[in-house]
């Protein structure tokens, strides 16, 4: 096979691995992304990422499960969480926070250990557990 | 004192400013003068913000409130080391810490090459000058680090307990340096292109510092994961958060580099992808510094909250878009005279390994921007997961472990296959036996990814072997030296290639460790009473009494309220105790009661760790406040106006009575196999990079040789 050739067919399979690999990012990073909402938005039978408050007062313990109710940033309509798992250092009455769960009876049933608390001072090197 | 230091800010913003235009004016009219000129600014420049740093680090120290920093990130009960290192817990004082660094070793590498590079080193000059001057602005306009109070309050804020750990403190200085680092190759390059001076010269004279940035990133890289691991409560490592991501990306771009620069150095090819690699890692390095602080990702509609934020993109984007330009007009100097011989050479496996690791950063840029991208194009905001992550970079990091042990035993042109079955033969052998030891004895067949990753590891850790047990017994054969003394003068003479094997083991051992502890990791989330027994993997783990600590926690943090456990695990014969605690740090929110703003202030996980070559045991305890919160707040009604001391006894009562009954509490234990080989292998690796990094004594002859042959020249020439 003459150089020109063999270099041309190489850059073809280079390029294409590189469209295939692009093709899988795209299509595997939409596909299994979760979405991010607020309390206020939440529809049954589809999975989310809510972003709220904590509501001042609303966190009782049962046994394993965490239950508080959140509410939207800038809004008073709440939706309850129950939550299983381990809760982050800086979980707190009024914190904001971000739960991933679904929407079951009226009751957002968290995934195990989803609960994310958002730190709140301003410069936040600190990363909080995942 | 914080005039002075204001003052510091804007006189090094001027120098800064006068060091780029010197220089470039010195270049461009040919007056040696102005590029000396320039030069010493930028030693003016190191000095003076040496100065500033020093002032904000004395106020620190002496808790000067009167500073609006310190007040912010510090506090007369913060340990004294935790003072020192509160300065770069605070955006003002990490950008202070940044330029100061920046100043630092663009003074350290222009003093070694005042004598060399002369068309190159005046473009490089400004162009760290116009990096320095564009930190200096941020502060100067808008973060001030040396911003006064009027007023100044009794008493400061105190340092982010999360950030009260070792790690955490040599963390960020370590990223910095790394990032640093990375801005004197850069800054080289865009020299080369301007001066169309594209061989090697400039990677030569930078190379070293590059492997240094690179060595920094990556210890400061670890050691947030070792952060992660006992100090934030949940027992992993590496969470993929968006500030983990942004200091790994420049770091596999600069590995990318360490690489490729090889190949331009020795086969005088891929110049384009070598300027492009040291620009992308610069501009990464930007964006992880940004990341840290915008707090974009997190919350996507806080855009525009930090001060800096716009301004930082702004630069990052002139610098891709600068250095693109640049890249695009030198195209035609750029070209190399050699072609790739063959696919089976060391140059074709080191574009390889390449195009893996860039992948790799690709994959983990588009991971951690998905929500902007998907918000651009869909209107929705959605992120991806860990799950997602571990999905699309396991087979890349298999790779990657694959080609670092094929890669040094290819040689440079062209391999002939027998050479190279020759050479293979005994590391392929040593890892079938591997594999089949770990099917028959192990249960390490259950993870395919694992047991992929397991024989990786093997081959490489052979290939080094076999590598080292070649070169040494070469000498041996010449010199008649005993084992150690060949394997030391081996590895002392030729440090480049042996410190890059080292690293090689290092990265190989850090995989064995993640893919171990990541597919065979035993977890349990209780909830345990005094007495109350739980099994974990191999162990047994009673849960033996609470413990209560009133200013005194174990890890000296300064927290004034330490509530705990102690545990007895049980394995065999093996028998130790666990004592994980939770520290309680007061918070300053007035509209809490005087006792229960003891309790609901930041609280942080003292995690308790048995560490083990084979595994580790791994405690992390949560006090369950419920049943002290009752008569907190009968405290907080009956002692509000109580003297501090009086406070203090009934803290102290609230604790022992947390001690002598304690409720139930929840516990998260984990076993985590060969999770110790993770940190073991990330100091092998910067202990090859410091031997790849290290002169050696015959380039140091070597160069004052020619120092001298130069200036016998010039006499000779005179006379």
């Amino acid at each position: 096979m003459d150089p020109a050739r063999k270099r041309k067919i190489r850059l073809v399979v280079a390029l294409a691995a590189a469209v295939f690999l692009a093709a899988a990012l795209i299509y595997t990073s939409f596909s299994a992304s979760t979405e991010a909402s607020k309390p206020s938005q939440l529809e049954p039978g589809r999975s989310y990422e809510v972003t709220g408050k904590v509501v001042k007062g609303s966190i009782t313990r049962d046994g394993d499960e965490l239950r508080f109710r959140i509410r939207d940033r800038d809004g008073q309509e709440s939706v309850p969480v129950s939550y299983t798992g381990l809760v982050p250092d800086p979980f707190r009455d009024g914190r904001e926070v971000i739960v991933s769960g679904e929407l079951k009876q009226g009751t957002l049933v968290a995934e195990r250990d989803s609960l994310v608390t958002k730190c709140p001072s301003k410069f936040t090197k600190d990363k909080q557990s995942s | 004192m914080a005039g002075v230091g204001s003052a510091c800010l804007v006189i090094g913003l001027l120098t800064a400013l006068y060091a780029a235009g010197a220089s470039l004016y010195g270049a461009r009219s040919g007056r040696r003068e102005w590029v000396a000129s320039g030069r010493r600014a930028v030693y003016c420049l190191a000095a003076l913000l040496v100065t500033a740093f020093a002032i904000l680090e004395a106020a620190f120290l002496r808790s000067d409130f009167s500073y609006a920093l310190v007040a912010e990130g510090s506090s007369t009960d913060t340990p004294g080391f935790y003072k020192v290192t509160a300065v770069w817990a605070t955006q003002d004082g990490s950008l202070l810490l940044w330029s100061t660094l920046l100043a630092l070793f663009s003074s350290a590498v222009l003093f070694l090459t005042r004598r060399s590079l002369r068309e190159i080193a005046p473009y490089a000059t400004a162009v760290l000058g116009a990096v320095a001057a564009f930190f200096l602005l941020l502060m100067v306009a808008w973060e001030n680090p040396f911003d006064t109070l009027a007023v100044p309050p009794p008493e400061g804020a105190g340092l982010n307990p999360l950030l009260r750990h070792p790690a955490m403190m040599i963390h960020p200085p370590m990223l910095y340096t790394g990032y640093v680092g990375f801005s004197i190759p850069f800054a080289f390059a865009i020299g080369a292109l301007i001066t169309r001076r594209t061989g090697a010269d400039w990677i030569r004279a930078t190379r070293r510092f590059a492997l240094v940035a690179w060595t920094f990133l990556g210890t400061g890289i670890m050691l947030g994961a070792l952060w992660s691991y006992t100090e934030l409560g949940w027992g992993g490592y590496w969470g993929w958060d968006p500030v983990e991501n942004a200091s790994l990306m420049p770091w596999l771009v600069g590995t990318a580099f360490l690489h490729s620069i090889m190949v331009q150095e020795k086969r005088g090819m891929l110049k384009v992808w070598n300027v492009s690699l040291i620009c992308g890692t610069f501009a990464l390095a930007l964006l992880g510094t940004f990341l840290v602080r915008s707090g974009i990702l997190e919350s996507i509609h806080a855009f525009g909250a930090s001060t800096i934020g716009v301004q930082f993109l702004v630069f990052i984007s002139l610098v891709v878009a600068l250095s693109a330009g640049l890249i695009l007009l030198r195209l035609p100097d750029l070209r190399s005279r050699a072609r790739l011989d063959s696919l089976l050479s060391r140059e074709a496996f080191f574009l390889l390994n390449n195009l893996v690791l860039v992948g790799l950063c690709l994959v983990i840029l588009w991971g951690t921007f998905f929500p902007l991208i998907s918000e651009a194009l869909t209107g929705k905001e959605a992120s991806v997961g860990p799950p997602w992550f571990n999905r699309l970079t396991t087979p890349l990091a298999l790779a990657l472990v694959l080609l670092a042990g094929i890669g040094p035993v290819l040689t440079w042109r062209r391999v002939t296959a027998q050479s190279l079955l020759r050479v293979l033969r005994a590391p392929v052998l040593v890892t079938a036996v591997a594999v089949a030891a770990l099917l028959a004895f192990t249960d390490a067949g259950q993870s395919v990814p694992s047991l992929a990753m397991f024989s990786f590891v093997a081959f490489v850790l052979s290939v080094v072997a076999q590598e080292f047990w070649r070169g040494a017994t070469a000498r041996r054969v010449m010199t008649g030296e005993s084992w150690p003394r060949a394997l030391a003068r081996l590895t002392g003479r030729n440090r480049r290639r042996y410190g890059g094997y080292l690293t090689h083991a290092g990265i190989a051992v850090l995989f064995l460790g993640v893919a171990a502890s990541s597919a065979f990791l035993e977890q349990r989330d209780v909830r345990l009473s005094p007495g109350d027994t739980i099994q974990v993997g191999a162990y047994t783990v009673t849960y033996r009494e609470a413990t209560a600590k009133l200013g005194g926690d174990d890890a000296g943090t300064g927290a004034p309220i330490s509530l705990g456990a102690v545990l007895d695990v049980r394995k065999g014969d093996e028998r130790f105790t666990l004592r994980p605690s939770r520290n309680y740090y007061s918070s300053n929110d007035p509209s809490l009661g005087a006792i229960s703003r003891f309790f609901e202030g930041e609280a942080t996980s003292e995690v308790d760790v048995r560490w083990g070559l084979r595994r580790d045991m791994w405690l992390a305890v949560r006090p369950d406040l419920a049943s002290l919160e009752g008569p907190i707040r009968e405290a907080d009604r009956r002692f509000s106006d109580s003297p501090g001391d009086v406070q203090a006894l009934v803290i102290a009562a609230l604790a022992e009575r947390y001690q002598n009954r304690p409720p139930p509490a929840a516990f998260r234990a984990i076993v985590s196999p060969l999770v110790a080989w993770i940190w073991i292998g990330g100091a092998i690796a910067v202990l090859g990079a410091l031997v790849a990094a290290w002169p050696s004594p015959e380039a140091r002859l070597r160069r004052v040789r020619s120092l001298y042959a130069a200036r016998v020249g010039r006499e000779l020439s005179r006379a």
